[in-house]
């Protein structure tokens, strides 16, 4: 860990009008890794996931990618640097076709990418080829989810932004989602900043994580220490390995 | 009979101007959800420009009919396209976040100005021009009455038709139509993936006042004179046109327009000429008493 971050984020803080909701995060993400943020409804994980990316702006702070300042960069720039994000709440478009989907992730890409890309998503998400021509929208939660997490596959990140990816999903479909995760991590070296409420499972997938109390980091260290400590386990785990 | 061929063949042909500004409402529309209401000023202008460029053209001689009108298509797209990429830039675009209300005020704001500044600067007497197209079939006779369809007339529907497929084409195959659809459904997503929605909405509305722009030439050819109120009340019958077909739906719009044009030829044919718009908007309200969503305007069309 002798490199720099791939993603350096330093005293960054947000705010929505007068509300503070990130009062000075740091964290590094570095190559390779997959980095869990964890952290109650309302901390300021999804907060965070989309300064980085530029909407809302970090009002302070400086945001560091591959060595360059993003802060200000503007957010349709992001993809063409390597960041992909699968948001909050999926944000999958409704009325598009599954297939219009991930030809949009693939938006700012090189088109002879392409078929390369979709047969690589279509791998990992075998769901998403048996219903390329179906509307999004009509799609259950859990292949929606794929869908989003395919769509930023689409733009050969290398860095992939993953907001609660477990969200309201059957348990043995979390547990696919958490494996295909590592597997892009492993075999596709895409660096991962993963935002989750289900500390447990992000915890036991992750290299190292940070857990966000209140918009402030309040710990940090790798995924087993984290996992081993005992305000984490009662404050995150309490109730069940879910 | 053979007069009601006749007023279907001039309602298609007045329902295809309708339909093509209409297209510009809808686009519109579907990608920031105001309806620009100087979007009727924009195909006055367009008209406009396609007469004084004819006039420019006229010493020359109309040796060629069809390159004195390609040469006036082009100066027209251009000119009017960039009155379309100002409109947005200047009057909406600080807007945007603001109160939902804010940009329409500012549309109509936009429209009175330009129907002044376009009477200012050309003056309130219609300008005529020389016919341009000449000639036509005549498709059936009885008696004095003689069903003609023009060559204009013929030109003006194959162009729409071509420009519709194109259109359509564009908006569901290509990448910028994808980008388009994407900005409608969740701008910041969009951005997400690297659409810049800025330059997508601006693509949005110099598209539009394209085809106001060849809306304004067909008007210029077809009628042959041009003042600066022609655009209050075609812009007021597109914008009935594509809420009529469903606001937001390419075709519907373009049935929309069609529906108008006929139902005015119509109209005009076999009742009393004076109540031709209270005709057509007598029946916007009753397709929207049925249909609040307009004739296609259901949530599974896709829209731009």
């Amino acid at each position: 860990m002798s490199k720099a971050p791939l993603l350096s984020v330093k005293n960054v803080k947000t705010h929505y009008g007068p509300v503070e909701a990130l009062r000075g995060v740091s964290l590094d993400v570095h190559e390779g890794e997959i980095v869990a943020l964890i952290g109650a409804n309302g901390a300021g994980k999804s907060t965070l996931l989309m300064t980085i990316c530029g909407d809302p702006r970090a009002s302070e702070g400086q945001i560091v990618y591959d060595g360059n300042d993003i802060t200000q960069t503007p957010l349709h720039q992001m993809v063409r640097l390597g960041i992909a994000q699968s948001p909050e709440g999926r944000r999958i478009f409704p009325r598009m076709s599954v297939l219009e989907n991930l030809q949009l992730g693939a938006f700012a890409g090189d088109p002879a990418n392409f078929e390369a890309d979709i047969a690589r998503v279509f791998r990992l998400f075998p769901r998403l080829a048996e219903r390329s021509s179906q509307r999004a929208g009509t799609m259950s939660g859990g292949e929606q989810q794929m869908l989003a997490i395919g769509r930023a596959l689409m733009s050969r990140p290398r860095l992939l932004l993953l907001d609660e990816p477990s969200l309201g999903l059957a348990p043995l479909l979390v547990a696919q989602i958490f494996d295909t995760i590592r597997e892009i991590n492993r075999s596709e070296a895409v660096t991962v900043l993963l935002v989750e409420q289900n500390a447990y499972h992000a915890l036991r997938l992750a290299h190292r994580g940070y857990v966000l109390v209140n918009g402030a980091i309040r710990l940090s260290g790798t995924g087993p220490e984290l996992l081993a400590n005992p305000d984490i386990q009662q404050a995150y785990l309490a109730g069940g390995k879910g | 009979m053979e007069y009601l061929i006749q007023q279907l063949i001039n309602g298609l042909t007045l329902g295809a101007i309708y339909g093509l500004i209409a297209i510009g409402y809808t686009m519109v529309y579907g990608i920031i959800g105001m309806i620009n209401f100087a979007h009727g000023e924009v195909y006055m202008i367009g008209a406009f420009i396609s007469i004084i460029a004819f006039t420019i053209l006229g010493p020359f001689g109309f040796a060629s009919p069809v390159l004195a009108i390609v040469i006036v298509l082009a100066v027209a797209l251009i000119f009017t396209s960039v009155y379309g990429w100002a409109i947005e830039r200047i009057a909406y675009r600080p807007l945007r976040g603001s109160f939902r209300l804010a940009p329409l005020i500012s549309a109509i704001g936009v429209s009175i100005f330009l129907q002044n500044y376009v009477h200012m600067l050309q003056g309130a007497k219609m300008k005529p021009i020389q016919p341009v197209v000449r000639g036509g079939f005549v498709l059936a006779q009885e008696g004095n009455f003689v069903v003609q369809i023009t060559y204009l007339q013929i030109g003006i529907i194959v162009a729409t038709v071509a420009l519709m497929a194109g259109f359509t084409y564009l908006i569901q195959r290509t990448s910028l139509g994808r980008a388009q659809r994407a900005c409608e459904q969740d701008r910041k997503m969009a951005a997400l993936l690297g659409v810049d929605v800025d330059r997508t909405i601006s693509l949005t509305f110099v598209m539009g006042a394209a085809l106001a722009a060849i809306a304004g030439l067909i008007f210029t050819l077809y009628y042959g004179a041009v003042d600066f109120f022609i655009g209050f009340l075609a812009g007021l019958k597109a914008f009935t046109a594509a809420v009529l077909g469903g606001i937001g739906s390419l075709p519907g719009a373009m049935l929309g327009g069609v529906l108008i044009g006929l139902i005015e030829a119509f109209w005009s044919a076999y009742f009393p000429i004076a109540y031709k718009d209270v005709a057509v908007f007598g029946i916007l309200v009753v397709v929207l008493i049925f249909r609040p969503t307009g004739l296609l305007g259901r949530p599974d069309i896709e829209k731009v």
